[in-house]
């Protein structure tokens, strides 16, 4: 079966930071993998490279078997791969509603609407669904400005999900949540996004959150992918104790 | 739907405002109409300034519009005020949609500076222009309506009060209805992060352009209405300072009301005309602390009086308990 996501060989240097080299993963369908390492291990340029913000230097990227390496972020969003951030990317004077019914309508595609308004009617109505799915529904029409960090970066992972995308890239989704809010985080992102049956990668710091999450964990170390494998396995490999987890489990 | 965006509503009002003009003295009548061509321009401002990008050279389509227009009416005779002022639109958006699409890709300071770097190209090319009269410009005739000419002051600018009110109150009904629609609301989106929009799946440098042709195409139509007033045309039009009066009304009216454009065109030139009576050598310094007072009391625009206050800080909702302890940190 084709994978979801197949990337050979990928290189990427800045200067002389070598930021991905020689990285080869296939992701198959309904995967959720995580991606770990220190900060500076590649993780981060992996998922840029993966959405057509950064070109690879070399090596292949393929969505489904057709190419993606040199497309734009919005070509890469639209063949169906979307992306949350690590620190939020919202629109931050329009209301958590405002912001889903922006991805929404560009989900849909087609023209926008200039006459169709955007308070009221299917749209809204999904962007609002959306919300709901996070349990957020409740801060709809509260500016983004005035929301927790925590809403925000929901309400970042929800339009991400508005593409009903074949496969979902989370940076750092726990990311300035608070310690005991983590998994009730993560299991809202989870119980959302097993609606759609997506393929998810995401990268992350908490190796509890790793090993309750993931089904597959591949450890990077200065642009190298050091393990790749379950999470039982590749938390006790030796290398990922020493240059990733610190030896901390 | 609000009563205040009430497309039906507001087309009532600019019946309303073309009956005003019957009662109005002779003197408001001209002040008006020059008021309604500046906001026409200024409202294009505010539909760009909603994806973040001011333009400082409006007068680069607001001189199209004009030159546009003249040289039709000059060669073919036609004097049909309605048609000059679909004309000037026309010449407005077609350079609009040329140069749109060039300068999106630049934001802030660099798509304003080119902008006015445009403006003042053809400015200097009209100047250079003998066959267009260089510096100088050319007259038009005088404009007719439906056939009817206007031989009566009085009736002629009246005539042109009308045309100029209908073609300035059915954009601001458009970009009343722009501004609510999923179009809109995506082109403040640009505004706010045109990165998470591309990320999206949706142009940005899109939603720009289409944005600065309908601002090309009111200032098209605005440069049409100028020359009918003026009955002559000059290199002026395309000049940094007349583009500088449409900003200057931008910012006086904000972003954030379409009614607030009207009502800053109509302030300035009020300030203007007065401030231009009494203090014939210092009216300049008036209109300048005018300007002031407005950023320094109100520096959203004078639209904020009414319109900023729908986005009022609300009470947040409980965690639903569906949720467990939540997320917000």
């Amino acid at each position: 079966m084709t994978p979801v996501l197949s990337v050979r060989g990928l290189q990427k240097r800045f200067g002389a930071v070598v930021a991905a080299d020689n990285v080869s993963i296939d992701i198959p369908a309904s995967q959720k993998l995580c991606l770990i390492g220190a900060n500076g291990a590649g993780k981060t340029t992996f998922v840029n490279m993966v959405t057509g913000y950064l070109k690879p230097d070399s090596g292949a990227i393929e969505l489904d078997g057709s190419p993606i390496g040199r497309r734009s972020p919005r070509d890469v969003a639209r063949l169906g791969i979307s992306r949350s951030f690590q620190i939020p990317q919202l629109f931050i004077e329009l209301t958590a509603a405002e912001n889903l019914t922006v991805a929404v309508s560009s989900a849909e595609g087609g023209r926008l609407s200039a006459t169709a308004s955007a308070d009221s009617g299917d749209r809204r109505d999904k962007a609002v669904a959306l919300l709901d799915r996070f349990g957020l529904a409740g801060h709809a029409d509260r500016p983004v400005a005035e929301l927790a960090g925590g809403v925000r970066k929901l309400v970042d992972i929800a339009m991400a999900l508005a593409r009903r995308p074949k496969l979902l890239l989370l940076d750092e989704p726990t990311s300035g949540v608070s310690a005991e809010e983590k998994f009730a985080t993560m299991d809202r992102v989870i119980h959302a996004v097993s609606e759609e049956a997506a393929t998810i990668v995401f990268v992350e710091h908490d190796m509890d959150i790793v090993s309750k999450y993931a089904d597959r964990v591949v450890a990077f170390y200065n642009g190298r992918i050091l393990a790749d494998g379950e999470p039982s396995i590749v938390l006790k490999d030796n290398e990922v104790r020493r240059y990733v987890t610190g030896g901390a489990r | 739907m609000k009563l205040s965006t009430n497309p039906f509503v507001l087309l009532g009002l600019v019946v309303l405002a073309v009956l005003f003009g019957r009662v109005i003295p002779a003197w408001t009548l001209s002040l008006a109409t020059v008021a309604a061509s500046k906001a026409l321009v200024a409202l294009g401002i505010v539909v760009l300034a909603r994806t973040g990008n001011v333009s400082f050279g409006q007068g680069l389509f607001f001189a199209a519009g004009g030159y546009g227009v003249a040289l039709i009416a000059n060669e073919w005779g036609l004097t049909d005020a309605v048609a000059q002022v679909l004309i000037g639109a026309v010449c407005g958006g077609l350079l609009g949609l040329v140069i749109g699409p060039l300068i999106a890709r630049y934001t802030g300071i660099f798509f304003g500076m080119l902008t006015l770097a445009l403006s003042m190209v053809l400015y200097g090319a009209l100047v250079k222009t003998t066959v267009l009269g260089g510096s100088d410009g050319f007259n038009v005739g005088r404009p007719t309506l439906f056939g009817a000419v206007f031989n009566d002051p009085r009736e002629a600018d009246f005539m042109l009060y009308a045309v100029s009110v209908v073609a300035t109150g059915l954009a601001g009904v458009f970009a009343t209805i722009l501004f609510k629609s999923q179009f809109g609301l995506t082109s403040l989106a640009v505004r706010e992060n045109n990165l998470r929009v591309e990320y999206l799946g949706t142009s940005a440098n899109r939603i720009v352009s289409i944005n600065f042709m309908i601002a090309a195409v009111f200032a098209g139509a605005s440069g049409a209405l100028s020359l009918m007033a003026q009955r002559h045309i000059d290199p002026e039009f395309a000049y940094w300072t007349t583009s500088g009066d449409f900003v200057f009304i931008a910012v006086l009216a904000g972003s954030q009301s379409v009614a607030a454009v009207f009502v800053a065109a109509l302030a300035l030139e009020l300030v203007r005309s007065f401030s231009n009576l009494y203090l014939p050598n210092t009216w300049q310094l008036v209109l300048g602390l005018f300007l002031l007072a407005v950023i320094l009391f109100l520096p959203r625009g004078i639209g904020s009086l009414w319109a900023g206050r729908r986005r009022k800080v609300s009470e947040p909702p409980a965690e639903p308990a569906a949720a467990g302890k939540g997320a917000a940190s």
